[in-house]
């Protein structure tokens, strides 16, 4: 079913003259958010977790979906059940190739929700996980996906509870696609939020920066490189309990900066808080392979997906035990302090240059190219 | 990191800042003509650690930029037909033509693909005997010498299938076309240390010594920036004009006459529209009578297509620095990166998106 330029649902299709008179009621009046004489179609640039991505969620989805939940713009869901509260959050993965240095497809869905879920400050329960196969899927790859993802869930120690599965006809996936969604348990006490960004918190990163898009890019676009980088593909919900533990309430921000990286996740936070960020770059981790990787395509690794790294943004006064956790667990070795939220330039990201110079860092806009020269 | 930290030194770079400092006794304008140079001035903050007294203009040394608009319909007309597979360099994908960019023809069903190197393209070719693979050949002497390897390699293999879309460009004819006009206000300038790591720099003598200015050969790093500015400006003040070279660990006055070489068996020099500024006399290279066959104009028959640029869009005098691009009164509104009127808007080199994505509005 399409739409005519109105965004009243045609007829034809299935038929359905009722569905069509709820869809009419609901959509009358309404045009497309998205201008059609800008995006008629779909560009892979609106999944690149930057400025296009960003316009999709504003323009389209929460001004149709609104309601206030969704509207805290959270990596997942905080509902009240009871006297407790509930994360609830849902990804979809899609990577190519399924297989790559340091992870699968598999073990990636299972992280990428455990991991938003953490980000809510939330202690995974359960997940979900559906699966969408192309007809001709080897079976021996999908069951060393479906192993990969029990693996992930085991260590993780939370369990695969439900889940569904559709069969497409040849070229209409790539392989298989997963979608998962999990729930998590917000202890008392918590209160993680984008929103609580504010001037004189300090921004923190659990390790070096942009390892899994150079790794993936690595084996999708066959570069060769000396060594072989792995990705960073992490559950982070035992490093979150542990800078929970030491800082609590105290703790106002965590994001995993994946599609879009640091600056992107950066960026979405300066504007929910209405803050600004200050951020010294030689201050940031970055990996002498992937900085080295991003030179040579021209990339800012600013820019590049992370799958196990967590941003926290803190109180002033216990950035400093944060720093002493995360270093003191095994996936925040690397942990650095990197900047801080200030007054000037409320929904900006301002960073200081190695050489000292000052620049802004606006969010990825479309998808990152590699430079010609 | 060996070779790069080196060059990004902040106690050195704040050394070279004050030595200019101490050294600028007039106002002067200085171009530096590579994309690439222009980006790295903004992204560390260059441009506004110098004193006010020394005016950047941004040049165009944009590969990207400078690929007139019929050549992107060109590209658009080739990867819509279903027998080619359309490789291009990553930045070149979303430079608008007068109707579509070839991400747009891409989301449209195009077998458009992206490559890192014109050889991977070749590859392709070998791989996919059944279809036509097609190189988008842009770029300044920096791109040609691997172009040209492209084009010999799949002669050598007796490819059928595989063309290049060229569009090169020259670094020289650009610097004359700048000092010759009558608007011209560019005093000394940052030539490109990339192109006359190919070239040499002997090509550069003459117009230093015909037009009175100094150019000095300059590398990418941020130390390399400052220092070629610094030895810029000392010739300025002193009044000396002629060639100097700050990339002497990678540039020599002959170049890499292997690649030189190479060049000049495939390619000719020719004349060539730039966009946004017009055609320049002998600023180009195409294909020589005897490569014909690879030439992707010829096998599709695209040589008719022509095209209209976008009337906001005041590229051709940010090009020629005339302009700055916060000046234009498109920028940041109609024209962005996700929207771009023009190509220096496109590249990550072009001088509206640096100042766009570094926040110089």
């Amino acid at each position: 079913m399409g739409t005519n330029n109105a965004g009243v649902p045609m007829s034809g299709g299935r038929g359905d003259a009722e569905m069509a008179d709820v869809g009419a009621s609901l959509l009358a009046g309404l045009q497309c958010p998205i201008p059609l004489s800008d995006y008629p179609t779909v560009t892979l640039a609106h999944g690149g977790g930057g400025r296009l991505t960003q316009m999709l969620i504003e323009r389209m989805f929460v001004p149709a979906f609104a309601n206030p939940t969704l509207d805290m713009l959270h990596d997942g869901a905080i509902l009240q059940v009871g006297g407790g509260r509930l994360a609830f959050s849902t990804d979809s993965f899609v990577v190519s190739p399924l297989f790559f240095p340091g992870g699968d497809i598999g073990s990636l869905a299972v992280h990428g929700t455990v991991n938003d879920l953490a980000m809510c400050g939330a202690q995974p329960l359960a997940l979900s996980s559906g699966l969408i196969l192309e007809e001709g899927l080897p079976m021996q790859d999908l069951w060393r996906i479906v192993q990969s993802m029990q693996r992930a869930a085991q260590r993780v120690g939370v369990p695969i509870v439900t889940g569904d599965t559709k069969v497409v006809d040849r070229g209409k996936a790539d392989s298989v696609f997963i979608n998962t969604a999990g729930i998590g348990v917000i202890a008392e006490g918590i209160d993680v939020s984008p929103r609580r960004a504010r001037p004189g918190d300090v921004v923190l990163i659990s390790g070096e920066i942009a390892v899994h898009g150079i790794a993936v890019m690595s084996v999708r676009e066959g570069l060769e490189f000396e060594t072989t980088l792995e990705s960073d593909s992490a559950p982070l919900h035992d490093l979150v309990a542990s800078i929970l533990a030491v800082a609590g309430d105290r703790v106002h921000v965590l994001r995993d900066p994946t599609r879009g990286g640091v600056s992107s996740a950066l960026n979405e936070l300066a504007g929910q808080a209405q803050v600004g960020i200050r951020l010294d770059e030689a201050a940031i981790p970055i990996g002498d392979a992937v900085r080295g990787a991003c030179e040579i395509l021209g990339l800012d690794p600013l820019y590049v997906a992370n799958e196990g790294k967590c941003l926290v943004i803190v109180a002033r006064d216990q950035a400093d035990a944060v720093l002493a956790a995360m270093r003191s667990h095994p996936l925040g070795r690397q942990a650095a302090i990197i900047g801080e939220v200030v007054d000037d330039h409320p929904g900006k990201v301002v960073m200081r240059s190695r050489i000292g110079g000052l620049r802004v860092v606006d969010m990825l806009s479309g998808e990152q190219l590699p430079r010609i020269c | 990191m060996r070779f790069v930290d080196e060059y990004r030194n902040e106690a050195d770079a704040q050394r070279l800042v004050q030595a200019i400092n101490r050294l600028v006794t007039r106002p002067w304008t200085i171009m530096e003509i590579c994309g690439g140079q222009t980006h790295t001035l903004i992204k560390f903050g260059i441009d506004q650690m110098l004193p006010a007294r020394v005016t950047l203009i941004h040049g165009p040394g944009c590969p990207v930029c400078v690929t007139p608009i019929e050549l992107i319909d060109k590209a658009v007309a080739i990867a819509r037909r279903p027998e080619v597979i359309f490789t291009s360099f990553g930045d070149m994908l979303r430079v608008p033509g007068s109707e579509a960019d070839l991400l747009a023809v891409k989301a449209q069903g195009g077998d458009v693909r992206m490559v890192y190197s014109p050889l991977d393209a070749v590859k392709l070719a070998e791989r996919n005997p059944d279809r036509e693979v097609v190189f988008f050949a842009v770029g300044f002497e920096t791109t040609a010498p691997g172009n040209a390897m492209s084009v010999w390699q799949a002669k050598r293999l007796g490819l059928k299938n595989y063309s290049i879309l060229c569009s090169h460009v020259l670094v020289p004819p650009a610097i004359e076309a700048i000092l010759s006009s009558p608007n011209n206000i560019v005093q000394g300038f940052l030539a490109a240390g990339h192109v006359c790591t190919v070239m040499g720099y002997w090509e550069y003598e003459p117009i230093a010594a015909r037009y009175r200015v100094p150019i000095v050969v300059t590398g990418f790093e941020p130390l390399d920036l400052l220092q070629g500015l610094h030895m810029t400006l000392k010739a300025l003040e002193e009044g000396r004009v002629g060639v100097e070279n700050e990339y002497a660990r990678s540039v020599t006055r002959e170049g890499n006459t292997a690649a030189q070489k190479l060049m000049q068996q495939v390619f000719e020099v020719c004349d060539r529209q730039w966009r946004g500024i017009g055609m320049i006399p002998r600023s180009g290279y195409r294909l020589r009578p005897e490569f014909a066959a690879f030439d992707a104009e010829r096998r599709f028959a695209v040589e008719g297509v022509t095209a209209q640029e976008s009337p906001l869009c005041i590229a051709g005098q940010i090009l020629q620095g005339m302009k700055k691009p916060n000046q234009c009164s498109a920028f940041g509104k109609l024209c962005t990166p996700e929207h771009p009127l023009g190509a220096p808007m496109v590249s990550s080199e072009g001088a509206c998106a640096a100042y766009y994505q570094y926040g110089r509005a």
